[in-house]
């Protein structure tokens, strides 16, 4: 875990001393602050529940975008740079760094979330809803972003470009996202495939209402294991070449 | 100290490095002596550890690089050519981190960190962010960088690439100063580079090691032949018929041709100089200059490198 620590450390130092960190927290923020003014307290009268769904609905989005941003550098830049090779040349496993990383990104992103409390609590003392729903709107929202991290890492973990690892990485979210397309285009067992891969009908719209499921809990942290898994043997197969 | 034994590389179909063996006792400094594209880099990364060779097997201080790789890194440290600086850390910061990953403590750390700063004169910019040193100083961080947790194998690719003069020297006595403490393995395509430092050259050609020993035994291997410069009152067919009459004579390089003179340089297998000299007066050639010129060991390794380069 030292390790794991160290690299975290660093990274999550490295958010703030580049400005790339405070310029996502101001963008997504800013974002997220617009689609709520203009989505969820616009529009006429809604129930407070209909708002704050609509708010973990786009701020989802802008979880998704930001996770593509936080991590397109965090592996490839190594590359680029040649930095990569103190961690190889180390007395490191290459998982230690991948997950230090991950984590860095993961805590940042937290710290975003954090920060667009206000609009819920918003709603909470100006309306009618449960912290059960605010819990569960956020703990899909981290849940979901901690996939969207994952996927990140791995297309920065196959470019040595941060420009080609983000559009990797957009395009197997958008993939990802466009499963439940393709669920309702296919025949069973496939659309069940389909729709059970989708990163964010099926398993999101629950957390949205306030609901959490198990099923949807293991889903994120499956994706979430799964890339950051094929991100540490990309980085063991490039010791071959 | 460390023990190399085939090790060989292959990238796809091209073998980086071809049955590379050697030995190196501890406290030595070694040249590895290369054009651009011999292999160097690859050897230095299997060596670190950073690269998986094909074949082979290595042993640092009689611990398998490939079966334990964790407890040989503790031991080693790797500078490439482009150092593996963060730009955006505070020197002492980075120093401090990498200190970290390589298993330090931080009470050995702390102790550890004004002893090397001083070593590298870095000092004076401890708290400065490596971004924005100059060249020199982020050469100087690098190295102190490798040097840090005084590992027992010290591999260095091109340390002085990019360095001016001054720091070249700078270099050189750093490196000097390592002798005995550290076992050391540097990388160069300047022979001047190696030999003021090595103890020992590693001559690599296309991933194979051609040629090992200290700079006065390769001298002597490559250059058994024996060369003469002269300059002939003649025109180099004439010349050049009279001198291929003499068996012992292997090669003659045309340097220049000017006013009925030729000047050339022979390689010869035996010490014929006094023969050439009556075969020339014999046809009328008069010898106006001869001189023995037996090669140093940079034209040697320049004139083998080129004569085993493979035609494009």
């Amino acid at each position: 875990m030292r390790v794991v620590w160290l690299v975290l450390c660093r990274e999550l130092g490295a958010y703030f001393r580049s400005y790339m960190g405070c310029i996502i927290l101001a963008v997504v923020l800013l974002v997220d602050g617009l689609l709520f003014n203009v989505y969820a307290i616009g529009g006429g009268s809604k129930y407070s529940a209909e708002v704050l769904r609509q708010f973990f609905y786009f701020s989802s989005g802008t979880t998704m975008i930001a996770s593509i941003f936080l991590t397109m550098r965090l592996l490839a830049e190594e590359r680029q740079m040649g930095t990569m090779v103190l961690y190889t040349t180390s007395p490191v496993k290459d998982s230690q760094v991948v997950l230090g990383k991950f984590l860095s990104a993961f805590l940042f992103l937290c710290l975003l979330t954090l920060l667009t409390l206000y609009m819920p609590l918003l709603i909470f003392v100006n309306g009618k809803v449960s912290m059960g729903h605010i819990f569960g709107g956020y703990l899909g929202l981290l849940c979901l972003g901690s996939a969207a991290l994952a996927i990140g890492m791995f297309g920065s973990s196959l470019a040595q470009s941060q420009i080609i690892a983000a559009i990797i990485s957009a395009a197997i979210l958008v993939a990802m996202l466009l499963f439940w397309l393709l669920a309702t285009v296919t025949e069973p067992p496939l659309s069940g495939l389909f729709s059970y891969l989708a990163l964010h009908n099926k398993h999101f719209f629950p957390f949205m209402k306030g609901t959490v499921n198990t099923r949807d809990l293991v889903y994120y942290l499956s994706v979430t294991w799964f890339f950051l898994m094929v991100s540490t043997r990309v980085i063991e197969a490039r010791r071959w070449r | 100290m460390l023990e190399v034994e085939g090790l060989t590389k292959y990238f796809g179909h091209k073998k980086a490095v071809d049955q590379v063996s050697f030995r190196i006792e501890q406290g030595e400094i070694i040249g590895l002596l290369g054009l651009n594209g011999s292999g160097k880099t690859t050897l230095l990364r299997i060596l670190a550890g950073s690269l998986l060779p094909t074949a082979g097997r290595v042993t640092i201080g009689g611990v398998d690089l490939l079966q334990e790789p964790h407890e040989v890194k503790k031991n080693l440290s790797f500078l490439p050519e482009t150092p593996p600086l963060y730009s955006d850390m505070k020197v002492r910061s980075y120093l401090r981190f990498v200190g970290r990953l390589k298993g330090m403590d931080r009470g050995r750390l702390r102790d550890r960190l004004p002893v090397i700063e001083a070593q590298t004169a870095i000092e004076d910019v401890g708290e400065e962010i490596i971004g924005h040193l100059s060249f020199g100083y982020r050469q100087r961080v690098a190295i102190a960088m490798a040097l840090l947790h005084e590992p027992k194998l010290l591999l260095l690719d091109e340390p002085a690439s990019g360095l001016d003069p001054v720091q070249i020297v700078e270099m050189r006595g750093l490196i000097r100063s390592l002798r005995g403490n550290h076992t050391v393995i540097l990388s160069s395509h300047l022979l001047p580079e190696i030999s003021q430092i090595c103890d020992r050259i590693l001559m690599i050609q296309e991933g194979g090691i051609i040629g090992e020993g200290p700079e006065e035994e390769l001298a002597q291997q490559f250059t058994r032949k024996i060369r003469v410069r002269m300059q002939a009152r003649g025109e180099r067919p004439e010349i050049e018929g009279c001198l291929r009459e003499l068996p012992e004579i292997e090669e003659i390089e045309w340097v220049r041709e000017e006013d009925g003179r030729s000047s050339f340089v022979a390689s010869l297998s035996e010490d014929i100089r006094e023969t050439i000299s009556l075969k020339l007066a014999s046809r009328g050639l008069g010898l106006l200059e001869m001189a023995r010129t037996d090669l140093d060991l940079e034209v040697t390794f320049l004139r083998l490198m080129q004569k085993e380069e493979k035609p494009s």
